[in-house]
């Protein structure tokens, strides 16, 4: 049983219109039998806090291509993308590059 | 045989997951931050460094801006150009020999009225921007997309270009700038700002009427891009600039070539995506970014603070299908994301592009497509592609095709003809645009604009409603080339050469 964890979403590039034009979210996700990994993290997200035109953010289990993913300021290729397991206080950086967000 | 399969097998597994803890490939101490291409990683200092060497390579390597001259950076307010302003800035505060030495100058067109922002949307934006602009201390230019409706027609008009200097030139011009400015007194002058004007609404109205006149995203993006291009070397030629840096970066440059081909422009794609394009004569334009993919701009300007203002665009929102531009977008993207060497391919292959140019329609202007200011591939002969395309597309529309306007020759108005025949080009344009010897202009109807267009505009032409939502310096330019055209057949017999018109 993992603890629910605090974590700090930045979305940017045009991403944020998907949420209200919100950039900046602090969200808990709930405690879960196993630890939060991102894949989980993206179902999460689909389901709480995006507000619309899903298949603009979310392709298949993935982020939809041309949008970046930071994880704690690091690429996220390097953690390990889909699979890394976010710890309490991650800071993950979603940023757009297509054109028009 | 079975040990040697395990073994390739690990090694696979190895190297498609990389571990947190890899190092940079270049300082291989500090541990890494982005991921390039496949298996370049950098750590933070090592990729700022990679990143403001490219900029200045790619000006050094070009030899394209001499020491001094005025050099305007279109900034759209987006990452990339955004991006390419931070980068000047940082080439002129570094120590002398590494130092930029052009004049930069910032315009930044409101496209807010055309992409139907409210009014208060737009001053926003644009507070934000002028904000960051001051802080540069260069000059800078708000300029509404309004504008584009009273340009002169000398816009669409090829300007002479200055001879082009000897490849030694360059060097000379660096030496002698350096021993002049050993001081190193190139300061910042006083800082010019032309601020944003009051848009009136009715202008705001006519220009959505303009782009809304298109029928599809494809083509009112493409009008859009058209329109703004126009404004921009405008705003160039009259603030006195010789160069105009575009923010292109590699990955829409690749985008923006398979678009370029699918819309009919693959004669056009050398001067559309390569590193300086001069169909404009006067002005060149330049794209330093065109090194740079989108996501190492994206991350840079994360990284380091770059701001950047979101401003949404005729495609935010769209589906992926909503306009050829669009489509392309995503199909690079996706493939992007499996094979990462997609994007540098296509961006490999427009550099070895280049334009094969009849050496007549550089110095003719009526040669020039009336929009994209390119040489027009239209006049080919009998057997081609072009023509077998219009024929199937005649043949299978013959319905709806029955009257077509060209077919109907224009009277030509003798005053007119005068003016035309004694001025130079571009004093005619002028004096048109003034009113005096065109005071009937608005016949836009009647106005064939098909024989002056490159195929590819000819398509987006095609897909207004009407033409006579379009800007008056077009459409006057477009009568006049059309008058002149006429007149040449008039007295094509008394002529020793078809092909001088002697202006």
């Amino acid at each position: 049983m993992a603890a629910p964890i605090a974590i700090h979403l930045e979305f940017g590039g045009g991403a944020e219109l998907l949420f209200n034009g919100v950039k900046e979210h602090h969200v808990t996700l709930p405690s879960q039998s196993e630890p939060w990994d991102v894949k989980q993290l993206l179902v999460w997200i689909q389901r709480n806090l995006l507000k619309e035109r899903p298949e603009l953010f979310v392709q298949g289990d993935s982020v939809r291509p041309g949008i970046l993913v930071l994880i704690n300021d690091a690429d996220w290729e390097l953690m390990g993308e889909l699979d890394y397991q976010l710890q309490d206080q991650d800071n993950i950086v979603f940023i757009s590059t297509l054109h028009g967000g | 045989m079975c040990q040697v399969d395990e073994d390739y097998q690990d090694g696979l597994e190895r190297a498609e997951v990389p571990s947190v803890s890899k190092k940079c490939v270049k300082c291989k101490e500090a541990s890494a931050a982005v991921v390039i291409r496949a298996g370049d990683t950098y750590c933070r200092g090592c990729f700022k460094e990679y990143f403001i060497h490219k900029f200045r390579a790619m000006l050094g390597k070009n030899r394209i801006i001499f020491p001094g001259e005025k050099v305007l950076l279109a900034v759209s307010g987006g990452p990339s150009s955004c991006s390419m302003l931070s980068q000047v800035q940082e080439g002129l505060s570094q120590n002398a020999h590494k130092k930029l030495r052009f004049l930069p100058g910032i315009v930044y067109i409101d496209e807010g009225g055309a992409v139907g922002q409210s009014v208060e949307e737009r001053q926003r934006t644009v507070a934000e921007l002028q904000a960051v602009f001051k802080a540069t201390g260069f000059p800078f230019h708000m300029v509404p997309l309004e504008e584009v409706l009273d340009l002169p027609s000398s816009v669409v008009v090829m300007a002479p270009s200055p001879s082009e200097p000897p490849a030694s030139a360059y060097k000379a011009a660096v030496d002698h700038f350096i021993q002049s400015d050993s001081s190193g007194c190139l300061t910042p002058q006083y800082q010019e700002q032309t601020l944003l004007p009051e848009v009136q609404e009715s202008r705001t109205q006519v220009l959505q009427q303009l782009i809304g006149s298109a029928k599809t995203l494809t083509a009112r993006q493409d009008l859009l891009n058209t329109l703004r291009q126009h404004l921009l070397v405008h705003t160039a030629r009259t603030k006195g600039y010789s160069k105009l840096m575009l923010g292109d970066n590699c990955t829409r440059l690749a985008v923006k070539l398979l678009t370029s081909l699918s819309l009919g422009r693959g004669a056009q794609l050398a001067q559309d995506t390569g590193f300086s394009d001069s169909r404009y004569g006067d002005i060149i334009l330049v794209r330093p970014m065109r090194d740079y993919s989108a996501k190492e701009i994206a991350y840079y300007n994360y990284m380091f603070n770059v701001t950047s203002v979101f401003i949404p665009s005729l495609d935010t929102k769209t589906t992926d299908k909503a306009s050829i531009q669009r489509l392309t977008e995503s199909f690079v993207t996706k493939l992007q994301a499996d094979f990462p060497s997609t994007v540098s391919t296509i961006y490999r292959t427009s550099e070895k592009l280049q334009t094969a140019c009849r050496s007549s329609c550089t110095a003719d202007h009526p040669d020039r497509c009336l929009l994209c200011m390119c040489a027009l591939d239209t006049a080919v002969e009998n057997a081609s592609a072009f023509q077998a395309t219009l024929t199937s597309e005649q043949l299978s529309q013959s319905k709806s095709l029955g009257a077509t306007r060209t077919e109907i020759p224009r009277q030509i108005r003798a005053p007119v003809e005068q003016c035309c025949s004694s001025g130079g080009g571009e004093d005619c344009g002028r004096a048109e645009t003034g009113g005096d010897c065109c005071s009937s202009a608005k016949e836009p109807e009647t106005i064939d604009l098909k024989s002056l267009l490159c195929y590819s505009c000819q398509l987006t032409i095609k897909d207004m409603a009407s033409v006579e939502h379009l800007p008056q310096y077009i459409l006057s330019e477009a009568q006049k080339r059309q008058r002149r055209y006429q007149m040449r057949e008039e007295i094509s017999e008394f002529l020793l050469d078809d092909g001088d018109e002697g202006d």
